[in-house]
């Protein structure tokens, strides 16, 4: 019964938002959305398919690929037919935004904090777009691919501004 | 340059009710070193004289950056920082980890690592649960749980030291089954464990279940219905104890859960107390799974006959070219892992665990993501705890079972 849910829901998202099957996800099955799109299919989802659970929100950073840079997947469970389904969604390097889920699912809220904190993909009309696990001072996105990972020379009062000049990774940049 | 100490109110003032602004309320600071947030977490809150108006969980005390680490470090060597991020669950993390990389690789896990895998896998979740127990009482001020629950969970660190030589942060299971084979006395061990435990939970029913006192600090505390549940993307007992039987076990069996035979409970008030009694039930249920496994441990061998993936045993170096040059190969430059991304969800204690995998076709992690039960159930709580008192909030916290080593990776 499950999989005739799965089949019928990729057959009318695919059909209706003209959209083609994901070629990374192995499991669950993909679909590659527009950014435009990911609120109607969200809302096709969750309303007509009775996809009620927002499991996994999360993005993947293929730099220096810059169109498209990222891409964010979301991932759905329906509880009363017990599948799964993600969702892909390209997003060009430059100023990353995207609508937010917030209002269809609440549970997105932290997800999109975390990765505005770690990718630097803005969402537009969130609540509480603050940084999430790094400092609230904290410059720079440390999941893009461009960020190092280590290595750096530790900023004190004293030497602050000197290293600061010398620093010019993955910089704070107002989406 | 940014003072280290410069806050920006600013930015916060939305987070506040009005009358905070006008001096109506006070705004208090609870946390990131109180002992009963259970680690570093820490809240602001809003108090109205000692009932809570709002409440501002501020996570990241512990962010390691174990994520970013992991795309760095080879696929075998990434496992070992699983370990470190829920630190009560480490064999559970390991097993999702290889889970997601097996489904990515097309690897065979004989049934004996799966056998022995779910075994270890839900004496940890016991494990997770006495220490859920031992210091929820102890917020509510019941102090010798807690030494009891640490009594028995020192029987539990003990099998686990004797399988891997770890007490807590094992990687005792790889990609394609286990480390090295269950010692002869494993079987003992752990059959004298499931002995002595039913006992043991009926001593701590004895202590809590009708005790006025607890009785009187957990229910209709921290209430949450169902819908708003699944809508804040809750899962685990958190869930079930809003009368959600979802339990990825049941839904999405892996390393042979659908052959064993228990109970998902659930409760009808989503209040404190109920997800006291869905984890009591729980730590029964897992003792029954494991009854279960170890009466029909099967033997065999206890890892993959795939030489890609899984080194080779010892004793073929001395006889065979070709494991040689599988052991080299696999010890200096590790294995590639075929392009594609799965997403794979294991039940951890705390809640829905998964692991968002991603491959290029290298030796490293493309990206690792952990979809983490403490990261999300954590975001419930100041829908918990509006209206109640202060005292109470300590009750909550710990009734979501919050590790922030998992909530902040």
């Amino acid at each position: 019964m499950s999989d005739d849910h799965l089949k019928l829901t990729l057959k009318t998202i695919k059909e209706r938002f003209n959209l083609q099957d994901s070629e990374l996800m192995k499991f669950p099955p993909g679909v590659e959305v527009s950014p435009g799109q990911i609120i109607q299919v969200c809302q096709v989802l969750r309303d007509e398919f009775s996809f009620n659970f927002l499991f996994e929100l999360t993005s993947v950073d293929y730099w220096p690929e810059e169109h498209p840079r990222f891409h964010v997947i979301y991932g759905f469970y329906s509880h009363l037919n017990n599948v799964r389904i993600m969702l892909g969604v390209p997003l060009d390097g430059e100023h990353p935004s995207l609508p937010t889920l917030e209002g269809l699912y609440r549970g997105a809220n932290w997800h999109e904090r975390e990765l505005w904190d770690m990718f630097g993909i803005y969402f537009e009309g969130h609540s509480d777009l603050r940084r999430i696990l790094m400092p609230h001072d904290w410059e720079g996105h440390p999941l893009r691919k461009d960020y190092p990972l280590g290595y750096e020379e530790p900023q004190f009062t004293f030497n602050y501004d000197e290293i600061d000049k010398r620093k010019h990774h993955a910089r704070y940049e107002e989406a | 340059m940014a003072e280290p100490l410069e806050v920006n109110y600013q930015e916060l003032k939305h987070l506040v009710s009005e009358r905070a602004l006008k001096g109506e309320t006070v705004l208090l600071n609870m946390g990131p070193q109180h002992p009963s947030t259970h680690g570093v977490l820490r809240l602001l809150l809003e108090l109205d004289g000692e009932v809570i108006i709002n409440c501002i969980p501020d996570i990241g005390f512990l962010h390691t950056g174990i994520e970013k680490n992991m795309e760095s470090k080879r696929w075998e060597m990434a496992e070992v920082m699983t370990d470190r991020t829920d630190y009560l669950n480490n064999t559970g993390n390991n097993l999702a980890y290889c889970l997601a990389l097996e489904k990515l690789t097309d690897l065979d896990v004989p049934p004996r690592a799966q056998a022995v895998r779910v075994i270890l896998v839900e004496l940890e979740r016991i494990s997770n649960h006495l220490v859920w127990l031992g210091t929820h009482a102890l917020d509510l001020a019941a102090m010798s749980m807690f030494l009891y629950c640490f009594r028995e969970r020192e029987s539990i660190l003990d099998i686990k030291e004797m399988c891997s030589g770890q007490r807590m942060m094992t990687t005792y299971f790889r990609p394609g089954g286990l480390w090295r084979d269950i010692p002869a006395d494993f079987e003992i061990a752990v059959r004298r464990f499931i002995r002595m435990f039913p006992d043991r939970l009926k001593e701590y029913d004895a202590l809590l279940k009708k005790n006025p006192i607890f009785l009187d600090r957990t229910r209709n505390i921290g209430k949450l219905a169902a819908e708003d549940a699944i809508n804040l993307s809750l899962t685990g007992p958190v869930l079930r104890g809003s009368g959600i039987a979802y339990d990825v076990r049941k839904t999405q069996p892996y390393s042979g859960y659908e052959q064993y035979d228990f109970m998902v409970p659930t409760g009808t008030h989503g209040d404190v107390y109920d997800r006291y009694l869905v984890r009591m039930e729980e730590m029964r249920q897992s003792l029954h799974i494991i009854q279960q496994a170890l009466d029909k441990l099967p033997y065999g061998p206890f890892r993959s006959n795939n030489r890609k993936y899984v080194p080779p045993p010892r004793s073929e170096l001395g006889t065979s070219m070709e494991a040689v040059i599988h052991h080299f190969k696999l010890w200096t430059e590790g294995f590639t892992v075929p392009r594609g991304a799965v997403y794979q969800p294991v039940e951890s204690p705390k809640g829905e665990l998964g692991y968002f995998v991603e491959s290029n076709g290298g030796n490293q992690p493309y990206r690792v993501h952990m979809r983490t039960p403490s990261f999300l159930n954590l975001q419930a709580l100041p829908f918990m705890c509006k209206g109640h008192l202060v005292a109470d909030l300590v009750g909550i916290i710990g009734s979501i079972d919050i590790v922030l080593g998992d909530c902040d990776r």
